[in-house]
């Protein structure tokens, strides 16, 4: 049967089967002109419901989920995704509602999102916060933006670059870039990977329009200079951009806007819980300063004495960048779980998080690579085995994992080692999961100094084998009509 | 890793090879082994302007994209159309699989290239 | 400890020894204490319970309308099963397909949703889905302008105003202009688009069917922006292309637009999901992810992302988008609601909302207060011209539970005559009526 089961719903498909039922409508039938028709009629599926169902139940079983097993990808912070967050978010009351309704037919959904936003300034500690974004990498796009209106208002067009450490998502410079910036690298500290001052001394001038960071940074560590930073950035006329991927540590701990930043983006489905959905969707908000929120994006959610309003585009706006108000239905998951843990529990989110990094990286950095050997914040990296002659690479040690129900951790990000692999276990995760973790890990790299092959050839047991990426990059075959013409 | 000496090359790998006026233009072993397996390559037309130090090409591995930049300006009279369909040659013998052939415009850019040797040098450090 | 929070004091404590030190605290040692003074100012936790009761108000706070508008928002009937599916964790929970070998059921259905896209626009490939429509169509504006090397790009004024101003907002800070080409008669200009067009043109973006809800005839199109080497940009409804000529058909080099209508619940605005497909020159200047088949070291057919040459994550400043992730679980939706749907569902809905748009729309033409505002074909949605205030419309429908038609004046002042209202085939018969009876009372 797995053959069968292995199929695309195209192969499934059988001429004249229906999955839906409509009801009869009594309007007669119109036409429309030949001339707008298209030529043919668009080769859909044909299949009954209980084939979909059973259909995409088999194509879920191949993949690896956080139910299903432990999942410590750094910089992604797979936190469990609370289940009461899907069932108050599904009520009808949140899904039936049309964008364009007058606003006091929609005031719960205005409430979560203006409380929201004042719990992410609260906890980030900035003034005001946009949820438009849909994403992280979105939010940067919008904060840079940001950043280049504040400048421009102010007459100010000479700074046209951006700071970026080499350490950095590669999002960032991209970001940047789309924003109309040019991007200047600043090497980190090979110590820690944080920014180095001189360098950063070096590069400040008034051509810079500010700078992006992420705290910890991406090997973990907070950037314990951050106060000295701010203050050279803000005294060369720049600004603080601050990449939330990686707050979780922070909560109730430090907030960025204490540290100097102006700009903001959070990732929801990362610091609060809200699911990763095989790759979207997301949701980024962006926070500002007092002085930055006239440039905030189009709409904005306002409170006016009991009543939430929607206020359109302002004359420092940077203008729309979503037709609507972003991912609402993220935000609700999110605010319930803000609302679920509250204030007690934030400080205790950044401690267990960082508690279950440090464990494993001490646990295990007798047998791993460890380049930094610090306290760490909620993440850490390896740089491949301890032993160097043994001649497995970390793509072979991450592979091997899947054979152990284990998805891998981050690898080769950041750039800054040769053979990285970033590890993010969440405050989620128990003592015995972390344990089962740290045994995997040493048996593979036991199997890797006796015999490096069972690692080159793995994974064993995973829906598929090692794949060849170069063939689907050199004959791209992207859709059901490609493989039957193959 | 294979040098040949009757080439010119520049410091972002490519190489030339000059010809009864015309150049012959390629990336270097160096620089196919660090793209690793290619896939793919986006060539100019002929006819198309190369300038000296300017981007006419690009390759793409697995795992990278890189541009390729002129080491020579003159008009492209011929594209190696091979590479479309099978970019894997340039992994296989990156010094027979020419990209482009140019009518060389200005011998004297070929002083702002380095020798065999030279490359050689600058690759190992 | 708490339920989201496994740790024993016992626990806490051997991991405190595994690492050396003897408190937590100890591990935020390094964080200057002057940023160590937050006492966060936020609600109390709150139990399960508690939770439900809190949301329960908030829920009471809104009040669903049965929507006559669209505006880029439609109201299609989704299937029982896509929620059911989609919501299982294999699905919701799994991040980005980084690891293809326990990812393949997330690439199998992206590689449907392509593929499906493709069926839809008749273009060669699609990416796996961007955040929404608007954010698409300046995607592929980002894209005309990189591949053409040129900063001018057109937009026709009948595009939906709210993703002409998410275009100019991507455009501005990018260096590039956006040009808009004036509206006649409901449609696009393209006397005005001729004039406009020039050698210095990347593209030219158009909407169908249009804001208004006309059906444009872009006759000529292709071929006058090839002249000028400019790429032709549709932002298309893709449910109505059952029906709709495709953008293949049109010589369309990017087609994007908005999918929510194809099963995804309104869900006031978000999460949506754009899509984009091109056309195979093209295909590898297009951002976003893209799946394709491979094999596995077994020979194995398998699913993998490729072509990530093109992408942030390897190109960084050099990267034509800074897109990293797709709108994935819209995806499946999507996916799901096409394969349920199916070949005659998805036609058949789309030609019920036809043929109830048409009905609604004859008979408010049978009433005074309303005229045609143009002569042209429309698909699920119109636009008459009107004696009645917009405002005083709303209202009166606003107490039958109906959200009534979009005003034009919302986008432009001089338009206030100008109501389009969107029925899809969940409009029955009696609702309709109802709206007719209403309004001829006004």
């Amino acid at each position: 049967m797995s053959v069968y089961y292995g199929q695309l719903i195209f192969e499934k498909s059988q001429e004249g089967r229906k999955g839906y039922t409509l009801p009869k409508s009594p309007i007669k039938e119109y036409e429309l002109e030949d001339k707008y028709k298209r030529g043919d009629c668009p080769q859909l599926p044909e299949v009954s419901e209980f084939d979909v169902v059973r259909h995409y139940t088999n194509v879920s079983f191949k993949n690896h989920g956080i139910e299903k097993g432990f999942y410590p990808l750094g910089s992604c912070t797979m936190k469990y995704n609370p289940k009461i967050n899907l069932e108050v978010s599904s009520h009808e009351n949140f899904t039936s509602l049309h964008p364009y309704q007058p606003v006091e037919t929609v005031q719960g959904v205005l409430k979560i999102y203006y409380e929201t936003q004042k719990m992410l300034s609260e906890i980030s500690g900035l003034s005001k916060y946009s949820l438009n974004p849909f994403a992280g990498a979105h939010g940067e796009h919008v904060g840079l933006m940001i950043i280049k209106a504040y400048h421009e208002s102010r007459g100010d067009h000479k700074r046209k670059k951006i700071i970026v450490p080499d350490s950095a998502h590669g999002t960032n410079p991209a970001s940047a870039s789309v924003a109309g910036f040019e991007v200047v690298e600043v090497k980190s500290n090979e110590s820690d990977g944080t920014v180095n001052i001189p360098d950063l001394k070096e590069v400040l001038s008034d051509e810079i329009a500010g700078i992006m960071l992420t705290n910890p940074n991406t090997i973990g560590m907070f950037e314990k200079d951050i106060l000295e930073i701010s203050k050279l950035v803000h005294e060369a006329g720049g600004l603080l951009y601050y990449d939330g991927a990686n707050l979780n540590p922070l909560l109730g701990v430090a907030r960025p806007g204490d540290m100097g930043f102006d700009i903001t983006h959070i990732n929801l489905h990362k610091t609060f819980s809200t699911p990763h959905g095989g790759g979207g969707p997301g949701s980024g908000p962006v926070g500002v300063t007092k002085e930055l929120e006239p440039f905030l994006p189009a709409p904005v959610v306002r409170k006016a004495g009991d009543l939430y309003l929607i206020d359109g585009k302002g004359k420092n706006s940077i203008g729309q960048i979503s037709h609507f108000l972003g991912n609402i239905g993220v935000v609700i998951k999110a605010y319930a779980y803000l609302l679920t843990n509250g204030k007690e529990r934030m400080k205790e989110i950044a401690k267990m998080s960082t508690l279950n990094a440090n464990y494993v990286k001490d646990a295990l950095k007798d047998v791993y690579k460890l380049p930094v050997d610090k306290i760490c914040k909620h993440e850490f990296v390896f740089d491949g085995l301890k032993d160097e002659s043994i001649d497995v690479r970390t793509l072979d040690i991450a592979k091997r994992l899947l054979d152990f129900d284990i998805h891998p951790p981050t690898v080769y990000f950041p750039l800054l080692f040769k053979e990285t692999m970033m590890v993010e276990p969440t405050e989620n995760e128990s003592k015995q999961t972390l344990d089962a973790f740290i045994d995997a890990m040493k048996k593979v790299a036991k199997e890797a100094k006796e015999d490096p092959d069972i690692l080159k050839n793995a994974p064993y047991t995973t829906p598929v084998r090692r794949l060849d990426e170069a063939r689907a990059a050199r004959k791209p075959i992207v859709k059901y009509k490609d493989l039957l013409e193959e | 890793m294979k040098f040949p000496k009757d080439l010119y090359y520049t410091e972002t790998h490519e190489w030339v090879k000059v010809e009864k006026g015309h150049a012959y233009i390629g990336i270097t072993d160096y620089a196919q082994d660090a793209l690793g397996e290619i896939v793919f390559i986006e060539l100019p037309e002929e006819s198309d302007e190369l300038a000296q130090g300017e981007e006419f090409a690009a390759i793409e591995s697995v795992k990278a994209a890189s541009d390729v930049i002129a080491p020579v300006s003159g008009v492209v009279v011929n594209v190696n159309e091979d590479l479309e369909d099978s970019p894997e040659l340039l992994n296989e013998d990156p010094y027979e699989n020419w990209i482009v052939k140019v009518e060389l415009e200005d011998e004297s850019e070929l002083d702002n290239l380095m020798s065999a040797e030279e490359y050689e040098n600058m690759s190992k450090e | 400890m708490f339920k989201y929070l496994p740790h024993t004091y016992q626990d806490i404590d051997e991991m405190l020894k595994t690492i050396g030190v003897d408190s937590i605290d100890d591990l935020f040692a390094e964080i200057p204490d002057e940023l160590k003074q937050c006492e966060l100012d936020l609600p109390s936790s709150h139990s399960e319970m508690e939770l439900r009761e809190h949301f329960k108000k908030l829920a009471g706070m809104n009040e669903p309308l049965i929507p006559f508008m669209g505006a880029g928002a439609y109201d299609h009937y989704t299937p029982s099963i896509i929620p059911y599916l989609t919501e299982r964790q294999e699905f919701m929970t799994a991040y980005t397909p980084y690891q293809p070998e326990v990812s393949q059921g997330t690439l199998q259905y992206i590689f449907e949703y392509q593929s499906m896209i493709c069926q839809l626009t008749g273009m060669h490939v699609s990416n796996a889905s961007m955040y929404d429509g608007a954010t698409a169509t300046a995607e592929a504006m980002f894209m005309a302008a990189g591949v053409r090397k040129k900063n001018r790009v057109l937009i026709s004024a009948t595009v939906n105003p709210n993703v002409i101003e998410v275009v100019k907002t991507y455009a501005h800070y990018r260096g590039i202009e956006i040009v808009v080409v004036d509206e006649k008669d409901g449609a696009t200009d393209f006397a005005d688009l001729k004039d406009k067009l020039d050698g210095e043109t990347a593209g030219m973006i158009v909407q169908n069917p249009n804001v208004y809800g006309v059906i444009e005839d872009f006759e000529g199109y292709s071929d006058a922006l090839k002249e000028h080497k400019a790429l032709f940009i549709m932002n298309h409804d893709p449910s109505t292309l059952t029906h709709l000529k495709t953008p293949a058909e049109h010589g369309v080099d990017i087609a994007v637009g908005e999918a929510q209508s194809l099963g995804v619940p309104l869900s006031y605005g978000g999460p949506y999901i754009g899509y984009m497909a091109t056309t195979k020159k093209l295909m590898r200047k297009m951002p976003g992810r893209i799946c394709g088949v491979t094999e596995d070291a077994d020979g194995k057919r398998a699913f993998v992302l490729t072509l990530q040459a093109r992408e942030q994550h390897i190109r960084r400043e050099k990267a034509n988008s800074n897109i990293c992730s797709n709108q994935s679980l819209m995806a499946l939706f999507v996916t799901i609601y096409m394969a349920t749907m199916g070949k005659k569902g998805v036609y058949e809905a789309q030609q019920i909302s036809y043929n109830h748009a048409h009905y609604l729309h004859d008979m408010l033409l049978k009433l005074p207060q309303f005229e045609q505002a143009f002569d042209k074909p429309f698909f699920k949605e119109f636009t008459l011209k009107t004696t009645l205030d917009p405002e005083k419309i709303n209202r009166a429908l606003r107490e039958k539970g109906y959200l009534g038609p979009l005003s034009q004046g919302r986008f432009d002042e001089n338009k206030k005559d100008l109501v389009t209202f969107a029925v899809t085939e969940k409009r029955t018969k009696e609702q309709m009526d109802e709206l007719i009876r209403t309004l001829g009372e006004l």
